[in-house]
């Protein structure tokens, strides 16, 4: 026992105050740091640092860069409108009726959340291309007109095939507000003499509006801070909008003071938008749902069920099956254009971007690797920041979690420019090292693995660690033995998630990417630039198996929903 | 030298205090339980005793070593002291027999040692069967079962429990409060045993110590608690009483015009005055005609209401010429119809002065 007599009274040394202070430096360095830079560089002059608004005033002189800011805003509303009408019905669908086809719902909305949406966007351009797009084809082919049915190459265009690739992040708000109503909500309404359609729309949806609402905030903001489907659809179409406008300012000579500048509404537009969000969600009653207690039946439909699957099968066939289709189809055409024939049949496009490329494989590699690397260490932070918030470890705790989540509200592309401002030149000469990707990666997928770690943590009551310590074991041992295995599967599902969001990851990634760091997205961007579809497809081929693999992975050892779980 | 004591033991959380000043004594292989209602602070000493929450003021030693004081307290895993929580906390990666061998492994025993005293332990706790199933194939008994094993096996200087039985349905509660008597029979390990419910205390414990507020009222044995409570708020929480005003007059305690007899002999304090005292409702009995006995009183009375609760008649008696009523528990047989006149026979033994 006289060993035991000696407490230690240098609190202030706990290992727990070490590891918050390092955790604080990690969050500082991946999270603050870059941020105050850009802020910071947005008022310097190039090369001097003196103090200037000429950054400003460049950044928002032009008409064209005001133009681009407005149409941002019109294009993230336009997608957002879009992705809302889309999903819905859908959710309403799934959830509350007896509409045949749930798993097949289920599966296409998967689909479309997994796969990267530059790779949609190359789909529709084969698709509903002007002149040889499938459709525009086959309509001519077919009415003998001459104009094309359609042309991805507009405004309208582009949204929608925005909101093709974001509905299911209103499906899944949606979705899971619609679980949570109880069925006598609306028999209470029924019997008042409401039928199914009344109740729908006046019990059922002003019900889940705030989840509607939420949706449409989100898909707004990962719309207007969105890069691939703009510069491969707006910018042969002459659509500016800010993500694509940033990408010129760091075309030969790169002048991030003026990309830092015009950032900065992006971020302001961001931050404010999810506080409103917030500040919607909080309020209670309009969420009166009375949790899981009440019944919950299924909406008899008879025949309508029908029309809303062909509206669950019409979005499917519009978001997955047609664009993968004609995709495999170009991976093994030799000329795309020409259809579906024997001889226009070939293996060469594989090989080449496998095989002859000079730069794909070592993409693939950097892709796998980058992104194994910063799930990793977005898992590992995240899981520490959670555990010290949660178990009430420091009175300064919160302070951890709101660092951890900060990235959520700042855009991908936004972050980009603060870590190229921050770290790729000196001191620390990061461009073109493949860290100062993985560091940008983590930072901003972060959230997500906190966000996976907090329920996790949750989930295992601290009575579990205090009894294998009251039996003897140090803090560390307890969690290396009871908690760490309890956490297991659900980490590995936050990380599996982190790996594939990172993995087709392309508006940040394409400011911070060196001639020896391409990643496969940012790659797969080059080769639309150099308009060789055929090749593009296989890539994307590749890419979208490598995800599928994941996937798969994900799927068998956290459970089928591990992807669209909503924590 | 007394196993286990708290000395002024105090926490406060920012200006709320929520353990206050609690003294007490465990003397080796004794059973005490901590027992109040919800929010009394049981659980707060009880994470003090086990050096999960610091104390702000007074000390808790074990053995004449102090473990714990303001600023200076011994991790729990250096305290040589076992825990059994509300959740049970049995850790569901691990199959029954790990979960018991946890602690002696971490003891460094050697390998058939641990064995050995695994299947011991196992066997008197009647899961041998189950060595090696998972948690989640157990019911809730059986994990139960397998938490008090887990906490027994490695011989803990202290053994403290938190409402181990609040999860459980109202028939296996009854047999796991044996069960844990049996097991402290058999090892004899200095137990603290916190609960809010009195019958669990009762059949469990050697002494109970009634907390209310964050501070200790009273602790004494079961028996002596049901029989002896020292303050009004141990009489009412402790079984159901009569609470009323009386007073000492000349050395006498006067129930209104009622002598109860010398004030001597129910509380030292003989001082007159005014007093408050505790009269339980199986102090007295009710009789068709007058009984007579030597210590009894007897006085006429009427029988105000009734209500059969089962195990017993719960009747209220006013007795002639005073504004009293009283509760009264009879025998289901014992039927006295509303408005009767009988005769109330009272234990004056039985009666306590509270403060
Ligand atoms: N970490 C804390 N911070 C602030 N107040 C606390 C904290 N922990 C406990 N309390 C307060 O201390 C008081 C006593 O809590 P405690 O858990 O000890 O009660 P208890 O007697 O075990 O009650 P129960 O029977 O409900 O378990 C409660 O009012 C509680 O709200
Ligand atoms: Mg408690």
């Amino acid at each position: 026992m006289s060993a035991a007599l000696r407490p230690s009274r240098l609190r202030l040394l706990e290992p727990v105050m070490l590891l918050w202070l390092a955790l604080i430096a990690a969050l500082l360095v991946l999270v603050a740091g870059p941020l105050l830079k850009m802020v910071l560089v947005s008022f310097e002059m190039q090369e001097t640092g003196e103090f200037t608004f000429q950054n400003y005033l460049t950044a928002y002189g032009r008409q064209r860069y005001l133009d681009a800011l407005r149409n941002s805003l019109l294009l993230g509303a336009l997608a957002a409108a879009m992705s809302v009408v889309i999903a819905v019905p859908m959710a309403w669908a799934v959830s509350r009726t007896d509409m045949p086809g749930k798993g097949f719902t289920w599966a296409m909305v998967l689909a479309a959340f997994v796969m990267p949406p530059y790779l949609g966007a190359i789909g529709w351009i084969l698709l509903a291309g002007p002149n040889s797009g499938w459709i525009n084809v086959t309509w001519r082919a077919l009415t003998g007109a001459t104009e094309p049915l359609v042309n991805v190459y507009t405004f309208t265009g582009m949204a929608f095939v925005i909101a093709l690739h974001s509905f299911p992040l209103v499906f899944i708000f949606v979705k899971s507000a619609l679980d949570l109503i109880s069925s006598e909500m609306e028999d209470a309404a029924n019997i008042l003499g409401g039928g199914t359609w009344t109740t729908m729309r006046r019990v059922t949806l002003p019900l889940v509006w705030p989840s509607i609402l939420g949706g449409f905030i989100l898909i707004f903001l990962e719309t207007i801070a969105l890069f691939g489907t703009p510069a491969i659809i707006g910018i042969p179409a002459r659509i500016n909008v800010v993500t694509t406008q940033l990408w010129q300012f760091f075309e030969d000579p790169v002048r991030v003071e003026v990309a830092a500048a015009y950032a900065i509404p992006l971020l302001l537009i961001t931050v404010g938008l999810i506080a409103v969000q917030k500040l919607m969600l909080a309020r209670k009653g309009f969420v009166s749902q009375t949790g899981k207690g009440g019944e919950r039946r299924e909406v008899k439909l008879g025949p309508w069920r029908w029309v809303l699957f062909g509206w669950c099968l019409t979005v499917g066939l519009l978001a997955v099956v047609k664009p993968l289709l004609v995709l495999l189809q170009a991976s093994f055409a030799k000329a795309w254009g020409r259809g579906f024939s024997l001889d226009n049949l070939t293996l060469r496009n594989y090989r080449f971007i496998l095989f002859e490329h000079d730069m794909a494989p070592q993409s693939v590699w950097n892709t796998v690797w980058f992104s194994a690397a910063s799930a990793t260490i977005a898992v590992i932070l995240a899981l520490l920041v959670a555990y010290i918030v949660i178990r009430r470890l420091m009175r300064f705790a919160d302070a951890l979690g709101f660092l951890a989540m900060a990235p959520f509200v700042i855009p991908g592309i936004v972050m980009a420019i603060g870590f190229y401002a921050a770290y790729a030149g000196p001191p620390l000469s990061l461009y073109g090292s493949g860290l100062l990707i993985i560091l940008a990666f983590a930072a901003r997928f972060l959230p997500i693995a906190y966000a996976s770690s907090q329920a996790a943590m949750r989930a295992v009551h601290p009575e579990m660690e205090e009894a294998a310590r009251i039996l003897g074991s140090g803090r560390l041992h307890a969690i290396r033995k009871v908690t760490a295995p309890l956490l297991k599967t659900s980490l590995l599902g936050g990380w599996l998630v982190v790996f594939i969001v990172a993995s087709r990851e392309l508006s940040a990634a394409i400011f911070l990417v060196g001639p020896r760091t391409r990643t496969m997205s940012v790659l797969l961007y080059d080769l639309t630039e150099q308009g060789n579809f055929e090749v593009v497809a296989a890539f994307g081929g590749v890419l979208l198996v490598i995800t599928m693999v994941i996937v798969g992975i994900g799927m068998k050892l956290v459970g089928r929903d591990f992807m669209l779980r909503r924590e | 030298m007394p196993r286990l004591t708290l000395t002024g033991l105090t926490k406060a959380y920012g200006r709320l205090t929520v353990v206050d000043r609690v003294d007490l004594t465990l003397e080796e292989g004794e059973f005490v339980s901590l027992l109040g209602p919800s929010g009394c602070g049981k659980t707060t000493t009880l994470r003090m005793i086990a050096g999960f929450v610091d104390p702000t003021g007074g000390t808790i030693s074990v053995d004449g070593a102090v473990l714990s004081a303001p600023g200076a307290v011994v991790p729990p895993e250096r305290r040589g002291m076992s825990m059994i929580f509300q959740s049970y906390a049995i850790w569901p990666n691990m199959t029954v027999e790990e979960n018991v061998a946890f602690g002696l492994k971490l003891r460094r025993l050697p390998g058939d040692e641990v064995k050995r005293r695994v299947r011991e332990m196992l066997a008197v706790v009647k899961l041998d069967q189950l060595a090696h199933r998972y948690p989640a194939e157990l019911s809730g008994g059986q994990q139960q079962r397998v938490a008090l094993a887990r906490a027994i096996v490695v011989k803990p200087s202290v053994l403290l429990l938190d409402e181990p039985l609040s999860n459980l349905d109202a028939n296996l509660r009854e047999e796991m409060r044996f069960e844990i008597r049996r097991l402290h029979d058999e090892f004899r390990i200095t137990t603290v045993y916190v609960t809010h419910d009195q019958a669990e205390a009762m059949a469990t414990s050697d002494r109970i110590a009634v907390m209310n507020q964050g501070r200790i009222e009273q602790v004494d044995a079961p028996h002596l608690l049901y029989t002896k409570p020292r303050t009004r708020f141990v009489a009412g929480f402790v079984g159901r009483t009569n609470l009323l005003e009386a007073r000492v007059e000349g050395g006498r305690l006067m129930l209104e015009a009622l002598d109860l007899g010398p004030a001597a002999a129910v509380a030292p304090v003989a001082a007159d005055g005014p007093v408050l005292i505790s009269l339980r409702p199986q102090a007295m009995t009710i009789h068709e005609a007058a009984p007579d006995g030597p210590a009894t009183l007897v006085l006429p009375a009427t029988i105000a209401e009734r209500t059969y609760l089962g195990e017993s008649w719960d009747y209220v008696v006013a007795p002639e010429g005073t504004g009293l009523r009283l509760r009264v528990a009879a025998p289901p047989l014992e039927a006295h119809d509303s408005g009767r006149p009988v005769w109330l026979a009272l234990d004056p033994r039985q009666v306590a002065i509270v403060a």
